[in-house]
């Protein structure tokens, strides 16, 4: 594998390293989020048939799409923890379980505060929304094996093979507008090209923003893991000493 | 493998009790539905189909734990996993005796579920036949659960939070598919879906129950 993949491998590199991206990465997820915000909630035109109310959407679709986005990063870093055995990518599989199941969480809340006034219900049992919320229990499944082992190393590896089971449910949730007769809305396209101009562009500017929020988070609660499970190590234990010197 | 089948039917069968005990909550789930709904025999035959699915499957929930805890418990786990045949194999075989004593009897139960529920013939039969595909389908992905949390002290629970929504599918297809039949409508679609699931699942999940079983092992 890549040489710079197994230099990640290194808790304590790994943990310099993030340090380092993380104050970047905070801004940029700052700017790019009150950006995309800021021109969707304010500036964009109203929908000719959802009034103002459709704004809800800026807040909805990312976290629709990363719901789904962070399962498949989970899945790819379960596989190469468990092909190439690295504990370091059982532990970003780990980092990144709650806040896909946040993001899966707003996804269903706005999606049924937006379904209230447009589709007159708050739930309603069809493909999407079924897969979404089933997608939600596998992420609480996922995170409870988590915590149910003694052992951490053991607790990646068990959590890696149900991550991967589950990655079924992805393109069921992706293709079920497709597959099924939904009352939720089809797709809008590659790119979403079905959606006007003025919408999209801030549409995508709060896609991008809520990346970045992602990886932001997910570097935060590495370094987080990798000091509680490094704990030992002479490296850790520094960090520990000038944080308790200051 | 075929010493694997006898082995494991020969233990159950040393066990009724344990084996007989689910199928008794199964009946006991049917029964508590009309208690609860009222005795109106149309409305039950309407909601039959999901009823004797969802009672099937906590009763094939429980007897899950079977599958794999009493030979971790004595060390046989163990010995199986150092078998020279290939892991995924004995995990085909162990898993196919399970089904043959949780499963199968919820089919052969199944008139008496029927009977309760005022569910018709062409019903009955839709539910014998989304049985068979289903409960060998749950067999295999509850397996996966299990060999995820035999070593774990209270892993009875979790099995049900980790199963339950990888079984979700089955459920849907399967009480829409004996809701057709209980109106004589052609099933052979959903039993098509049901089957397709059944064959990925004895395909793929051997695999993923032989990493878990290794997994919860070392």
């Amino acid at each position: 594998m890549w040489k710079w993949l197994h230099l990640l491998a290194k808790p304590d590199r790994l943990y310099r390293l993030c340090g380092q991206w993380l104050p970047w990465l905070a801004v940029a997820t700052a700017c790019t989020l009150a950006f995309g915000w800021g021109w969707g909630f304010v500036f964009a035109p109203p929908d000719y048939q959802q009034g103002e109310s459709y704004r809800i959407m800026y807040i909805h679709v990312p976290a629709a799409m990363w719901s789904m986005g962070i399962y498949a990063a989970m899945a790819v870093s379960a596989f190469t923890g468990l092909v190439w055995q690295m504990k370091m990518s059982d532990l970003v599989a780990r980092a990144m379980a709650p806040i896909g199941a946040a993001f899966t969480f707003i996804a269903l809340v706005t999606g049924s505060a937006w379904g209230k006034p447009m589709w007159g219900t708050w739930w309603i049992w069809d493909a999407r929304l079924t897969s979404e919320l089933i997608l939600l229990f596998l992420y609480m499944g996922i995170i409870a094996l988590y915590h149910a082992f003694d052992d951490r190393r053991a607790a990646g590896r068990a959590a890696s093979i149900l991550i991967l089971v589950g990655v079924v449910n992805l393109p069921i949730i992706h293709y079920s507008v497709q597959w099924w007769n939904t009352l939720h809305q089809g797709s809008s396209g590659l790119l979403q090209q079905a959606i006007a101009p003025e919408m999209r562009i801030p549409l995508r500017w709060s896609i991008l923003g809520y990346l970045l929020f992602f990886i932001t988070l997910t570097l935060s609660r590495l370094r987080n893991l990798l000091l509680l499970t490094e704990q030992h190590r002479p490296w850790a234990r520094e960090i520990a000493h000038q944080e308790i010197k200051k | 493998m075929q010493r694997i089948l006898l082995r494991e039917l020969k233990i159950a069968f040393r066990h009724r009790a344990e084996v007989i005990n689910p199928l008794w909550f199964f009946l006991i789930i049917v029964t508590l539905f009309p208690l609860g709904i009222g005795p109106e025999s149309t409305l039950l035959a309407r909601i039959a189909p999901g009823i004797v699915w969802v009672a099937a499957l906590l009763a094939s929930l429980l007897g899950l734990e079977r599958m794999f805890r009493d030979d971790y418990l004595d060390g046989s786990l163990e010995q199986l996993l150092l078998l020279p045949t290939p892991l995924p194999m004995v995990v085909l075989a162990k898993v196919f005796a399970h089904w043959l004593t949780s499963g199968l009897p919820l089919i052969i139960l199944s008139p008496l579920a029927s009977l309760f529920l005022s569910l018709n013939f062409t019903g009955w039969w839709g539910l014998v036949l989304t049985l068979l595909l289903g409960t060998l389908t749950f067999s295999f992905l509850g397996a996966i659960g299990v060999a995820l949390t035999v070593g774990l002290r209270r892993g009875g629970v979790l099995l049900s939070l980790l199963v339950l929504p990888l079984a979700i599918p089955i459920l849907i297809f399967a009480s829409s598919a004996v809701d057709a039949a209980s109106q004589d409508l052609a099933i052979s679609g959903y039993l098509a879906i049901l089957a397709a699931m059944l064959v990925v699942s004895v395909v793929l999940a051997p695999f993923a129950i032989a990493a878990a079983l290794r997994v919860s092992l070392q």
